[in-house]
């Protein structure tokens, strides 16, 4: 395949593996977070670890909006789509994601709530086209880079006089979250972990540069390395982490520079702030309240806002006690750290969100990587 | 003169089905004669009875029953009819017997166009003929408009088995070769396709066929170093190795590279976040088989157009946790799971 084998090129890779063995200072350890749930699919998909020398680690962070979505959003889109007149268009994802008590989005529409898998905003668009009668009502989730196409179709929406159209709005921005990772207290005053650096979001990144993360590297005195998402990509971003480490430097740098910039997508970044505004705090799962953590649609759009339109009322609701989610998702435990791991909580019957999508730290642990160890390194 | 039978002609360009056609009243006796006698065309059904009778030899039968509610009903390279009969008649000869003779049974909903059900039941026939085998039973129900997605299919399929044939997973040994027909993906593929909201356009057309010729050679090539045969359909390659893994209580170890995917479905993968491993095949097995005799029954398949892409993608190792393994491409190493979820509904 054109423009991807290219990234996954095997050669290629076992030079970069040597290059890292060879760099990587045999008397330290290395913590490095990637952020995104698109690193750790790639990491786990493609065996990275395995080429990793011993001391250099992958934790994997909290970026799949998925895992980060608390229960309360999903109790209240349950509550949403449980409305006569409500259609709820969702990704197929969140399907599974607990809410409290037990319920999902799946059980609730196995009771008979109007709730259809969708492939984009655009598909919501058509479902309130061709269902004058009912409302579709888009279930928004996603860090940066799923914001501008949102903000697209509520002004498509607007354009085509949809009334029956609403976005039921959970984006959410990542330079705060990895903000809130860092002064955790788990990490802050206990240091049970050091985190020596972050792979940094490709996606999301696209649309807000490189720039975003500058004050962060500073602040906490750790290097970032915005990488793409091809295990190629990956591997170097790695390396780059590491020199920096060696050299004593903590500087955001672009491994992902072909679409990548210092300033980002100015449109998509314009349309972004056109159409949405920070909340002054959100909920993550695992998090707690993130300080401007999250977006929502600003008052000229408010007829476009499903909390708006439905007076939806916000519910927080406390995770399971024994689920390690909150502590998977701040790179303070391994999902194999948790009790709940592989005993009640599988992808076939997940407690927490971590477990439910792909790129979720312990679904990816537990179906690429559990029981890692010499038996699977025969297998190479 | 005999008297006509009906009132008037089956409309097949313009008609569709009511409830009369389930009520056992004429209407129904019209349908089943006009079309599917007509489609399935054999001395069983000519003689309309409730059932069929057969001779059967002396040894062993398989027996097998299959339930079909694909959507979309038609799709590149097939339609709910021929995969309804290809399934079923894979499935007996996964055992290595010969399939012979199928049921048919149709859940159809209100309003489905004759002309629809006809070309259907026309691609049944045909597929049937092709196969070898004769349907020589079947049943037809209607229910209320919005009770069934179109028409479901049920088909019960039997076979004979050759003597002393016995394939099963459990006989699987460690050092097992792990051989594939032929591409993977291509069925789940070309239906995702066709899916309302999701269609993009491929070149890439259904897989689905009859394997039972290309099992009778691999039988012939391979004798009794063939310890078992299955089609990696719902949940694919991943799902049938975790299977047989978890009879045998063996482990796999695949090579990624040797694994045969077309460029156009890992391309719809790459874009849809689908690994090919897990999606499904309607005209595809896996064989385990002993090592020395691997090579034999891999240039049989060779032989044959349905196994012209034939592949062996890895070996049976000893392995406590029963795990898949595979060895990526990229030199790193991953464990292939059971399928989670439901990556896609309704793919047969």
């Amino acid at each position: 395949m054109k423009y991807a084998d290219e990234f996954r090129n095997r050669v290629i890779a076992e030079g970069l593996a040597r290059a890292i063995a060879a760099e990587a200072d045999p008397q330290r350890l290395y913590h490095f977070i990637e952020f995104c749930g698109g690193h750790t699919h790639a990491i786990c998909r493609y065996g990275l670890e395995d080429m990793l020398p011993g001391n250099v680690r992958m934790i994997h962070g909290p970026g799949c909006p998925v895992c980060v979505l608390p229960p309360g959003r999903i109790d209240m889109a349950i509550t949403l789509a449980e409305r006569d007149e409500v259609i709820l268009c969702v990704y197929g994802d969140l399907m599974r994601v607990p809410g409290s008590q037990g319920q999902s989005l799946l059980r609730a529409k196995a009771r008979g709530a109007d709730i259809r898998i969708v492939y984009s905003a655009l598909d919501a668009i058509r479902t309130a086209e061709q269902t004058p009668d009912r409302n579709a009502v888009f279930f928004a989730i996603g860090f940066e880079a799923t914001t501008p196409p949102t903000a697209v179709m509520i002004q498509v929406a607007e354009k085509r006089q949809l009334g029956n159209f609403s976005v039921f709005c959970n984006h959410m921005l990542t330079p705060a979250a990895m903000n809130s990772i860092l002064e955790s207290p788990d990490i802050r005053d206990i240091g049970r972990i050091e985190v020596d650096g972050f792979v940094g979001p490709g996606h999301v990144s696209t649309i807000i540069g490189t720039e975003p993360y500058e004050p962060f590297a500073e602040e906490f005195g750790k290097p970032v390395v915005i990488a793409g998402f091809e295990p190629l990509d990956v591997m170097q971003a790695i390396l780059m982490l590491v020199r920096q480490v060696n050299e004593g430097r903590y500087e955001v740098e672009n491994q992902y520079g072909r679409a990548v910039t210092r300033e980002g997508n100015l449109l998509a970044k314009k349309k972004m702030s056109d159409i949405f505004e920070l909340r002054d705090q959100f909920e993550w799962r695992g998090l707690g309240l993130v300080p401007y953590g999250g977006l929502k649609l600003k008052q000229a759009y408010a007829q476009f806002d499903a909390e708006v339109r439905f007076a939806m009322h916000e519910l927080r609701v406390a995770d399971n006690p024994a689920c390690d989610c909150g502590a998977i998702l701040r790179a303070v435990k391994k999902p194999a750290d948790c009790k709940l791991f592989g005993t009640v909580c599988t992808p076939e019957t997940p407690m927490g969100s971590c477990m439910v999508s792909a790129e979720g730290a312990c679904a990816a642990h537990w179906i690429y990587g559990r029981f890692r160890g010499p038996q699977l390194r025969r297998a190479s | 003169m005999r008297a006509k039978a009906y009132q008037d002609k089956l409309d097949i360009k313009n008609g569709c089905v009511d409830l009369s056609h389930g009520s056992g009243g004429r209407a129904m006796a019209q349908l089943i004669s006009g079309l599917f006698h007509e489609a399935f065309g054999n001395e069983w059904l000519a003689r309309g009875n409730d059932q069929s009778a057969f001779d059967v030899r002396a040894g062993r039968m398989v027996m097998t029953t299959d339930g079909y509610v694909i959507s979309p009903l038609f799709f590149p390279g097939g339609d709910i009819g021929s995969l309804a009969v290809h399934g079923t008649v894979n499935d007996v000869a996964m055992a290595g017997a010969r399939p012979l003779y199928l049921s048919a049974s149709f859940i159809i909903e209100e309003g489905f166009r004759f002309s629809d059900l006809k070309m259907i039941a026309d691609s049944m026939g045909e597929a049937a003929r092709a196969a070898g085998v004769y349907i020589i039973t079947g049943d037809t129900k209607v229910v209320e408009r919005g009770k069934a997605d179109g028409l479901f299919i049920s088909t019960t399929g039997v076979g004979v088995l050759p003597d002393g044939l016995d394939l099963s997973a459990e006989k699987a040994r460690v050092g097992d070769r792990v051989l594939v027909s032929g591409s993977l993906g291509d069925h789940g593929v070309a239906i995702m396709s066709k899916r309302q909201n999701f269609a993009f356009e491929t070149e890439i057309v259904s897989d689905s066929a009859a394997l039972y010729d290309l099992v009778a050679e691999m039988l012939a090539a391979g004798g009794g170093g063939i310890r078992a045969m299955r089609d990696p359909t719902r949940g694919g390659l991943a799902a049938t190795l975790n299977e047989i893994a978890h009879q045998s209580g063996l482990g796999f170890r695949l090579q990624e590279e040797a694994i045969p995917v077309k460029p156009a479905v890992l391309a719809a993968c790459e874009l849809l976040g689908l690994d090919p491993l897990y999606v499904a095949n309607e005209g595809k097995l896996v064989a385990i088989v002993a090592p020395e005799i691997a090579d034999a029954v891999l240039a049989a398949m060779r032989a044959n157009p349905l196994g012209r892409d034939a592949a062996d993608i890895g070996e049976a190792v000893d392995d406590d946790h029963q795990f898949v393994q595979l060895s990526t491409s990229f030199g790193g190493g991953r464990i292939v799971d059971w399928l989670s979820g439901e990556q896609l509904p309704r793919i047969c």
